[in-house]
């Protein structure tokens, strides 16, 4: 047990936390090489959006994410970063946020404008309106990113970087390399990676 | 040696036994750095004699706090084997004091809670299971050399130990 450290804890008073969520498991989704379905969604702007009317977009960086997950929240920052870096090259960022807002109220389409108002998102977020988008990619989490090509061939599949607590001890930036790495036509590698996140929430 | 004139030493003795009784009413919480020290501990080499359940949660995912509950009552379970129950937290260290304990008190939870702090997680995910994409809730369990895994909520006490004993199967 030398890594291990007990405590013993005083507790304190307690803050309630709302119960009223449920969610079912998709199982099924997009393997590396599949083409991804595109879809009309409508985004923040009040316009409906689709990945082929993005112009000069030579890929596509596609990522579940919402407003309540405290995963998604911190990164955040880090997808504004992936946009302004990537967005200019041909690589945008389209957020799509799974959640259904009456599972979850704070993913609500008017929340997501309050947020994205807040931090200033310089990339498209959408509601899975219907959630019919999400089990198409297999997405099971928030943040969950899928990289696509030109012709929306799935090229990587997971998360952003290796540590979502704390970004200045990050020591793999596995979205950047695999963007990086389809920008120069050399292998992705890793193609999948995983990282904790907060399961999608269904009625 | 310095005799003591006083009851001095009853006294602590009674103070730190009081001390001692009011901290073990609180809940424990243990910290894992490494997830290798995890599997050392908790996962290799269990008695088939009892089922132990580990349950992947953190006080911020509500799907877990609805079926912590549920969870929370295996204690109460009285089949052929006995089942051992592991709470895995995956809240984060700097929330221990803030938002994992206060949670654990006001909910009453008694139970042993691991909180599992190694930041490799794309490593660590598929040693737990291969199949989990990392959402939680998700829930592992183990009878000597089987194991099985769930990626999934539990809608009922009912639903939980149901599927928990398919490891008998």
């Amino acid at each position: 047990m030398k890594k291990l450290m007990m405590i013993l804890l005083v507790g304190t008073l307690g803050y309630g936390t709302s119960v009223m969520m449920t969610e079912k498991e998709e199982t099924n989704g997009y393997n590396i090489g599949d083409v991804a379905t595109d879809f009309s969604l409508k985004g923040i702007d009040g316009k409906k959006h689709t990945l082929s009317e993005i112009e000069g977009a030579k890929g596509y960086v596609v990522v579940f994410t919402c407003n309540h997950c405290p995963f998604a929240k911190m990164y955040e920052d880090r997808i504004i970063a992936l946009q302004a870096e990537f967005g200019p090259k041909g690589y945008p960022i389209i957020a799509i946020n799974p959640n259904d807002p009456i599972a979850e109220p704070d993913d609500s389409f008017a929340k997501m404008k309050e947020r994205a108002k807040e931090k200033g998102f310089n990339f498209l977020y959408l509601l899975d309106d219907g959630q019919k988008i999400y089990p198409q990619y297999g997405a099971t989490k928030t943040p969950h990113v899928f990289l696509l090509n030109e012709k929306r061939v799935v090229q990587y599949i997971g998360a952003i970087d290796d540590n979502a607590r704390d970004e200045a001890a990050v020591k793999e930036k596995f979205l950047a390399n695999a963007i990086n790495a389809l920008i120069k036509g050399e292998k992705i590698s890793p193609a999948v990676t995983k990282a904790i996140g907060c399961s999608i929430k269904t009625k | 040696m310095k005799k003591y004139q006083s009851n001095y030493p009853i006294k602590a003795f009674l103070f730190l036994t009081l001390l001692w009784m009011q901290f073990s009413s609180y809940s424990q919480v243990v910290v894992i750095e490494d997830y290798a020290d995890f599997e050392s501990e908790y996962l290799v080499g269990r008695s088939s004699d009892t089922i132990y359940v580990f349950n992947f949660w953190a006080t911020w995912c509500k799907p877990c706090v609805q079926e912590l509950p549920y969870f929370d009552s295996l204690n109460q379970y009285a089949g052929a084997k006995p089942i051992s129950l592991v709470l895995v937290s995956l809240d984060f260290k700097t929330q221990i004091e803030k938002s994992l304990v206060p949670f654990l008190t006001k909910n009453n939870i008694k139970n042993e809670v691991v909180l599992l702090a190694d930041g490799k997680v794309n490593k660590w995910i598929d040693e737990v299971d291969p199949s989990w994409s990392g959402s939680i809730p998700a829930t592992l369990v183990i009878n000597g050399d089987k194991r099985l895994f769930f990626e999934q909520s539990f809608h009922s006490y009912n639903e939980l130990i149901n599927t928990i004993l398919k490891i008998e199967k």
